[in-house]
């Protein structure tokens, strides 16, 4: 009783507790912050490489193709575990405006908007077309012209101060040019004697925002029997790039994935004899993690070396809690002394120690983590107002790929720092006042009383 | 008169690098219940050493202590502790009273430190009013919310006395507890003493002022190491 008593006297009759509060207070929100912050950007950069390509890919690197993968979608779509499967068509080509004199080197994707829709989390990223994914290249002035998905920065547009973009009610009527080189099955430039290339008007049908700068700034999508048609991939026997594959259930990624796999193996074995087999060996099956690989890591490592800092912040922190304890208690042994002397325990002296650093981690975390939480709740809202009112913009949006600077807080995060914090305010009580508990009351008395 | 204390050769020597200190050289002691008896010595002599280990906040390096016929240096922590609590009171020659609590509170401490925190609701109103008397006793009714710093030395002193008595020990030992006060304000506490010994509590006060240890029932002279 008189322990905690005591602690709470200690706590609220020292300014140096205060200092202590605040310290652990401090140290708190400022991992809180950071490690909300960088995990949240890791976590949405994997999300957007996750929804780009579904949970599966099989694909080939090879611009010809692989052929026989309407056999091997159909097989994949008799599965069980198996959600949904996109074939898609993948290529380079150029993009040019009618009437305009620029060009530009771009990517070329063919999809089916029903399947893609279904295996990756396309229908998000687009849009005027967020509520109708599946009519995704029907432009709204014009339902009947052929239309194209593009990059959302690759046309020059407006964006608002915080990165967000500006669309028209109704999207602009533009007329592409897309020009594709078609390729054999042998790898040869069809009609390369001709010196043609396939050339297609487009009309600009809607945006797509993926949150992945590559594709955001370099990606035209297209009708898929029109881009195989441009890439000379129809050809006999026709051909894809691609195949994403979305699983039931998303949380046994690498089973499903092996399940793929092997079944991809028993199929190109079976096809081993047909035409053009070759093209079959450059196929691979891989998750989305791994296929995304080169492009995660670097955010990973990142975030790695960042965990590394905080790591040693974290460090630093316990050693400054430690300290601060420890001055704190020094000048209290004489409170020791007096204690002992009239027949407290040593582990009882020990314990005032122990709940009053508790009670100053436990009151200086929760401060900082409030503080933290605060912080977090209108971070968009203070970095906007720093970019309008100042022009300075913390998050550079087409380096992190983001719209709003992520700010959930994660109760694990939370929890782990939060704990920590505290265990450290109390090992650093708890070494001082065990040094002082050990000694015998007149030796600590002996010294106060100069 | 029964003993209530029993010293027997006590020796208790410092070593510091090298050189060794003996303090204690062979000290024997018997204090019977209800006598009120000064040690009195040159500065330097041991008294507060010699008083600290009567009180079993020291060890002597050879020799022991017996209380009520037993050896406190056998004592295990814990009955230590309690003989600490409940058995002596202690006064110290510079007060020692904790800042952060009041007067009240710090009477009550040895109280409070006696008791588990359920026993302890359940006496709580008998110690406050029990802290309450001493501080009437030893003249500081009116200082119960004051803390420590607020007060002067002679008042400090006199709530340590106050502390030191809050278990009722059966033996009350005090260090120069008129040592820094004027002459006036230190017979003011040596007749607080007085009072207490009359009415039966066993004493035995260090002090270096003879007039002072002439008033009680024996004194004590320490002079190398040992009583003359
Ligand atoms: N912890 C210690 N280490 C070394 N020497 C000590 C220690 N404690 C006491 N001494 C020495 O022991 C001797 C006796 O000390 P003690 O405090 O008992 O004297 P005292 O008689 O109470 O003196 P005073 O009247 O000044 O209070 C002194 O010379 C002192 O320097
Ligand atoms: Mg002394």
């Amino acid at each position: 009783m008189y322990k905690l008593n005591l602690a709470i006297r200690y706590l609220l009759g020292r300014r140096i507790s205060i200092l202590a509060v605040t310290a652990v207070a401090l140290c708190v929100f400022i991992v809180l912050v950071v490690m909300t912050i960088m995990n949240g950007l890791v976590r949405e950069f994997r999300n957007k490489n996750h929804a780009f390509v579904g949970d599966c890919v099989v694909s080939t690197d090879s611009l010809v193709g692989f052929p026989y993968y309407e056999e091997f979608a159909a097989e994949l779509r008799a599965q069980e575990n198996v959600e949904a499967v996109s074939t898609v068509i993948h290529s380079y080509g150029l993009l040019t405006q009618r009437g305009a004199d620029w060009n530009m080197g771009i990517e070329v994707m063919g999809i089916d908007p029903a399947d893609h829709i279904r295996a990756t989390g396309f229908g998000q990223t687009l849009h005027y077309h967020r509520d109708t994914p599946e009519t995704a290249f029907k432009p709204a002035y014009n339902p009947d012209a052929p239309g194209c998905v593009v990059g959302i920065d690759m046309m020059p547009r407006s964006r608002s101060q915080s990165g967000g973009y500006y669309h028209s009610p109704r999207p602009q009527e533009i007329e592409l040019v897309i020009s594709c080189f078609p390729l054999t099955a042998k790898g040869a430039m069809e009609r390369a004697d001709m010196g043609m290339v396939n050339t297609l008007s487009f009309f600009y049908s809607d945006d797509s925002h993926s949150g992945l700068v590559k594709v955001d700034g370099n990606m035209v999508y297209i009708p898929f029997e029109t881009a195989q048609q441009m890439c000379g991939m129809n050809g006999s026997p026709s051909r894809a790039s691609a195949m994403y594959v979305r699983f039931k259930n998303a949380n046994a990624l690498q089973q499903n994935t092996g399940k793929v796999r092997s079944l991809w193996d028993r199929f190109a074995e079976q096809k081993k004899d047909a035409p053009y087999a070759n093209l079959l060996d450059g196929v691979r099956v891989e998750s989305w993690i791994v296929n995304r690989r080169s492009h995660i890591a670097p955010m990973e490592k990142e975030q790695t070396m960042l965990i590394l800092l905080f790591l040693m912040l974290g460090l630093i922190t316990v050693f400054v809690i430690f300290v601060v304890f420890y001055m704190v208690i020094s000048h209290k042994s004489k409170d020791i002394g007096i204690l002992r002397s009239i027949g407290v325990s040593r582990w009882g002296v020990v314990q005032v120690f122990v709940y009053f650093s508790g009670l100053v981690g436990v009151i200086g975390a929760a401060t900082g983590g409030t503080a933290a939480w605060a912080l977090l709740l209108k971070i968009n809202a203070i970095e906007d107002w720093l970019f309008v009112k100042y022009g300075y913009q913390v998050w550079d949006r087409s380096v992190y790929a983001i719209g709003d600077i992520p700010s959930r807080i994660e109760p694990r995060v939370v929890t782990i720092i939060i704990l920590s914090a505290i265990a450290a305010s109390i090992v650093g009580a708890l070494l001082p006042s065990v040094q002082a508990a050990r000694k015998r009351p007149v030796e600590i008395l002996q010294v106060n009383q100069l | 008169m029964t003993d209530i204390l029993k010293a027997s050769n006590l020796h208790k020597l410092y070593k510091m690098g090298q050189a060794r200190l003996t303090v204690l050289k062979g000290l024997d002691l018997t204090v019977a219940r209800g006598e009120f008896i000064a040690v009195v010595g040159a500065s330097g002599s041991g008294k507060s050493t010699l008083l600290h280990i009567l009180g079993g906040l020291d060890k002597p390096d050879a020799g022991y202590v017996e209380f009520d016929g037993e050896r406190i240096d056998r004592f295990g922590a814990g009955r230590l502790n309690r003989f600490r609590n409940k058995k002596v009171g202690f006064v110290f020659q510079f007060y020692h009273l904790l800042d952060e609590l009041n007067v009240l509170d710090n009477v009550m401490l040895p109280a409070m430190a006696g008791t588990g925190s359920l026993g302890w609701l359940a006496k709580r109103r008998s110690a406050r009013r029990r802290a309450a008397n001493l501080l009437e006793q030893v003249g500081l009714a009116e200082r119960t919310r004051h803390k420590p710093y607020q007060l002067s030395g002679g008042e400090r002193q006199r709530v340590a006395i106050a502390r030191a008595l809050m278990n009722d020990p059966e033996l009350l030992l005090a260090d120069e507890p008129t040592g820094n006060l004027d002459s006036k304000t230190g017979n003011g506490i040596l007749e607080v003493l007085e009072t207490l010994n009359r009415g039966g509590q066993t004493l035995v006060m260090v002090t270096h002022d003879e007039r002072m240890g002439a008033r009680t029932n024996r004194l004590i002279r320490l002079v190398d190491g040992r009583i003359v």
